[in-house]
């Protein structure tokens, strides 16, 4: 166990590696590079520029230069943001309990609602039911999330009222419930085609391990049918859909941001989102970084707990 | 070179076989079948829509603002400046589909590219470039996507780059996987020992192999696409006004949902029914390519 | 002598396109106590989808339908075919136990071999975890595996395929069942593996006295363990009878057929000339040739009498039982 999760630890460090040259080519796309945080400020003339060029060592050889940044960027050092200075990780870190929040709670809905759907689905394979959950997934799939906001919104704040339209809080309120309340829609809508890729696969998932031998070794021991189902092919089935929820990581994270435009909801995509509109370079770096970094560990948690939910991955 | 000549003879032969079935399959997905006539209907309105249409796009009509749909000769309503919706749906589906397709298109052609290089050169090369997609595939595609697109200049064109650039992987996944599994065949063998070159076992022997899961892959990435388009345009960086996207014309919808909830529901219907459409024509392709098809 | 289970006239169709296809035709046969049975085809032969029928293991009507007896004796005679699923569940495991072809995939990967054979005896008896354990300590020492305390914490996947054949064997005797049903057992190990394998469950019959349906397509197997043997083909059983007699005289062409594509009973002298395989494939039950369903394989086919149906299954004496309208003449010939 401790060699797999250090051979997988070693995995994720080589891919962290190839996430920062990817990040930092794209640093120098950005127009004026690095230097672009200082060329946009007023009344910075070229020779300063060239000042700044020479103290930052941007005349240095360029892989000297990654180096260096990527020193930097390990040891927390993400620079600072235009707008107000601030170190970029704190800018982060102040709005990761929002995102955090929202992608948490939807996760759970759409892993218990697609797991519920999907295992209706397989055990009740050609029902109307069945191809009704199909079709319908099929369709959740192709609805564009912050499209499916705005009807929500119209419908259950605007015209019923029984949500507010947007926010994390009401402020002078800011109660359990108040949270609560506000989460209900954005969570939901999240969830949506999550809930369809969950409810596909754990279907599908399903279907492939009702069709092992064990399981027939099972019911021809004797097993109660009820048991058969949880203990053998749900829990089964359940194995590759961990190794599932860590590649729709990013998928989650960049519906979180179209959500969070949506309901003003004041996570990482909306900062990210603002600072694209004020051309906050630094900040869109590393938010940019951080959900890299977010989605590589989340796979290397999904690798973990598969090895720990299957013996055999324990041993390669 | 013989061995080579009669394998590929077989195959043509049980392609064709292949064909007749798969043929037959997909015209009995009950799904597939809908989806295809769904986006012929989209295409052909987004075609001919305009010209049987009384109002131009682009025309203003400002005492005509925000009329409700099915109201006079507005068939969708108007919007804020007094536009005619439909006309404006039908020009931004010009604009979302061959964005949709064009980059498709495109990252089909990096994605299977890089696949087949990185399954048939295995060791250190193939290595080296699936990592570079999985370090790919660690980046949220609608944050890449806004990104490139911050900085670079948005518009029709760069926007098909920019979402080709970031949905290339899959298929470079799909189709490295597949090759790695194909390369230890006999007929490589024979194409090998008969001295035939890498480029052209690569792409006369193997690649004609892996057509099927490409083709599904590819149908799927131009739903994808199409929802990538609106995600970026609906954000404000994506395709700008006044050329109008089904993605752009959401983006002041929200502001006015309360008055003119019009405004944010039939462009949003519109990309629906033709993502649905793809997603619908992609599984009824993968299940009449899939011996193991579990359709009813 | 004590029957222990009478099957009378099993017929098994499968659904398939809208219509039903029979797979398992008019197949009866008894098990008695302590006594082996085998029932020997190619694949394709319904030997297979027989003992799965009797275990009630195919999919539920309509994809699969069964017709007939399955009379399983004890102080009342059961039809397993008329019982309710609850009440097969409780007879399957406990009364009836089945062991399969393929060690490799027959045990679930994420638990332990422990927890998979307390799993069979608890769902049967309610008895103490610790209890459980015992006896299945017991067990796994039983079928001859070494350290038997210490396998209880393996997983399968640390097993060798014949290790896991002999768990499955553990698994199927927890309950000290009356009938052992034994599904190519042995087909997917190695030679010097498949001996040990047989071995074992001769001496655990003999211990138990359990009845065993053994279904092969060897026949070396066949005259290593079973009393009597049934052959079958395209679903139907074609020739019944005590192992000896069947395997010395084999009345019926596809028998002795089968017989010649055995290398083991060349050296056991029990067969006489080359080695060789039978031409054609078992028919598609779709499209079963009229009257006998071998005869367009058979070498000694004359046409007016082999494609005519009916082609009874006939008593050749010593309830020696063949389904060949010829099996006079091809005897009478060859001597």
């Amino acid at each position: 166990m401790l060699r797999f999760t250090l051979y997988r630890l070693g995995h994720s460090v080589l891919l962290l590696f190839l996430v920062s040259l990817i990040g930092y080519t794209i640093l120098h796309l950005a127009p004026g590079g690095p230097l672009s945080q200082y060329a946009l400020s007023p009344g910075m003339s070229q020779a300063e520029l060239n000042q700044i060029a020479e103290r930052m060592g941007l005349n240095r050889p360029i892989p000297i230069q990654y180096l260096d940044w990527l020193s930097s960027f390990l040891v927390g050092d993400w620079g600072e943001s235009f707008r107000d200075g601030r170190a970029v990780l704190s800018v982060i870190s102040g709005h990761l309990f929002a995102t955090i929040l929202l992608v948490l709670s939807s996760s759970v809905i759409s892993i218990g609602l697609g797991t519920l759907v999907g295992v209706l689905g397989a055990t009740r394979r050609y029902s109307a039911w069945d191809y009704l959950a199909t079709v319908g997934a099929m369709i959740a799939l192709s609805i564009p999330t912050f499209w499916f906001g705005l009807v929500a919104i119209y419908v259950f704040a605007l015209r019923l009222d029984w949500f507010p339209s947007g926010n994390m809080y009401s402020i002078g309120d800011e109660s359990f419930l108040d949270y609560v309340h506000h989460l209900v829609m954005p969570s939901l809508v999240l969830a949506l085609v999550n809930v369809a890729i969950w409810s596909r696969y754990m279907r599908s998932s399903m279907l492939d391990v009702i069709g092992q031998d064990f399981v027939r070794t099972a019911k021809a021991k004797g097993v109660s049918g009820r048991r058969v189902l949880y203990g053998h092919v749900i829990r089964n089935a359940l194995i590759p859909m961990i190794t599932l929820a860590g590649i729709q990581l990013p998928m989650l994270l960049s519906g979180a941001l179209v959500t969070e435009t949506v309901f003003t909801w004041p996570g990482i995509g909306r900062l990210f989102l603002d600072s694209l509109g004020y051309n906050d370079y630094p900040v869109i770096m590393g938010v940019l970084m951080f959900t890299a970094i977010f989605v590589l560990l989340g796979n290397l948690i999904a690798d973990i707990l598969v090895a720990i939910a299957d013996p055999r991955v324990r041993l390669e | 070179m013989t061995a080579a000549v009669e394998q590929r003879a077989a195959s043509s032969t049980g392609s064709d076989w292949l064909k007749s079935r798969t043929v037959k399959r997909f015209i009995r997905h009950r799904l597939a079948i809908t989806g295809v006539i769904m986006i012929s209907l989209i295409t052909f309105m987004c075609v001919v829509g305009p010209w049987l249409l009384p109002y131009n796009m682009l025309e203003i009509h400002i005492r005509d603002r925000f009329t409700p749909p099915l109201t006079g000769d507005y068939l969708f309503g108007t919007d804020e400046m007094g536009r005619d919706l439909a006309a404006r749906l039908f020009m931004a589906g010009r604009i979302s589909l061959m964005v949709g397709v064009a980059a498709m298109l495109l990252s089909t052609l990096i994605g299977t590219v890089i696949g087949l290089v990185a399954g048939y050169f295995g060791k250190v090369t193939g290595t080296l470039l699936m990592r570079l997609t999985d370090s790919f595939l660690c980046f949220p595609q609608v944050f890449l996507l806004l990104t490139l697109a911050a900085f670079l200049q948005p518009n029709a064109f760069m926007i098909t780059l920019i979402i080709a650039a970031t949905s290339w992987m899959e298929v470079a996944r799909i189709v490295s996987a597949e090759i790695r599994s194909l390369r230890e065949r006999d007929f490589v063998t024979a194409a090998k020992i008969s001295g035939a070159s890498h480029t052209w076992i690569m792409f006369r022997e193997l690649l004609p192999n892996t057509v099927g899961p490409i083709i599904v892959a590819a149908t799927l990435t131009v739903a994808k696409a199409i929802l990538l388009e609106a995600y970026v345009s609906f954000l404000g960086y994506g395709i700008q006004p006044p050329l109008p996207s089904w993605g752009n014309m959401l983006n002041n919808a929200q502001q006015f949902l309360d008055t003119a909830p019009w405004l944010a529901i039939v462009p949003g219907v519109a990309i629906t029914a033709a993502v649905t459409s793809f997603n619908f024509i992609g599984d009824g392709l993968r299940d009449a390519l899939d011996a193991r098809s579990d359709m009813p | 002598m004590t029957r222990v289970l009478t099957v009378e006239n099993l017929n098994i169709g499968f659904r398939s396109e809208g219509r039903e296809l029979p797979v398992v035709h008019d197949v009866s046969f008894t098990l008695e106590a302590g006594k082996t049975l085998a029932l020997v085809g190619e694949s394709g032969s319904g030997k297979s989808v027989t003992s799965l029928g009797i275990m009630r293991l195919l999919p539920p009507p309509p994809q699969s339908r069964a017709r007939g007896k399955i009379i399983l004796h004890s102080d009342e005679d059961i039809d397993l075919l008329s019982i309710s699923e609850a009440r097969m569940r409780r007879l399957r495991g406990d009364r009836i136990a089945m062991i399969f072809q393929e060690p490799l995939t027959s045990l679930n990967p994420v638990y332990t071999i422990g927890d998979q054979i307390i799993e069979a005896i608890r769902s049967h008896r309610a008895i103490s975890a610790r209890k459980a354990r015992e006896r299945a300590v017991e067990l796994i020492d039983q079928v001859g595996i070494p350290d038997a305390a210490a396998r209880l914490t393996t997983y399968p996947h640390e097993l060798s395929g014949g290790m896991r054949q002999r768990i499955m064997i553990a698994i199927a005797l927890a309950l000290e069942p009356e009938i052992l049903i034994a599904d190519e057992p042995t087909t997917a190990l190695d030679v010097t593996v498949q001996a040990q394998i047989i071995d074992l469950l001769r001496r655990l019959q003999a211990e138990t006295g359990m009845a065993m349906l053994f279904i092969t397509h060897d026949f070396g197997v066949v005259a290593d363990i079973a009393d009597r043997t049934i052959v079958m083909y395209a679903g139907q059983m074609v020739e019944h009878g005590q192992t000896e007699a069947v395997l010395e005289t084999p009345l019926m062409p596809y028998t002795s057929g089968l017989m010649r594509a055995v290398p083991e009973l060349e050296t056991a002298g029990l067969n006489q000339g080359e080695l060789q395989s039978i031409e054609g494939f078992v028919p598609n039950p779709a499209s079963l040739p009229n009257g006998c369903a071998f005869h367009p394989r058979c070498t000694h086919t004359l046409s007016g009498i082999c494609d005519v149906p009916p082609v009874p299954f006939e008593d050749a004496g010593n309830g020696h039982l063949v389904r060949c309208k010829r099996w006079q003449s091809i005897l009478e010939n060859a001597e």
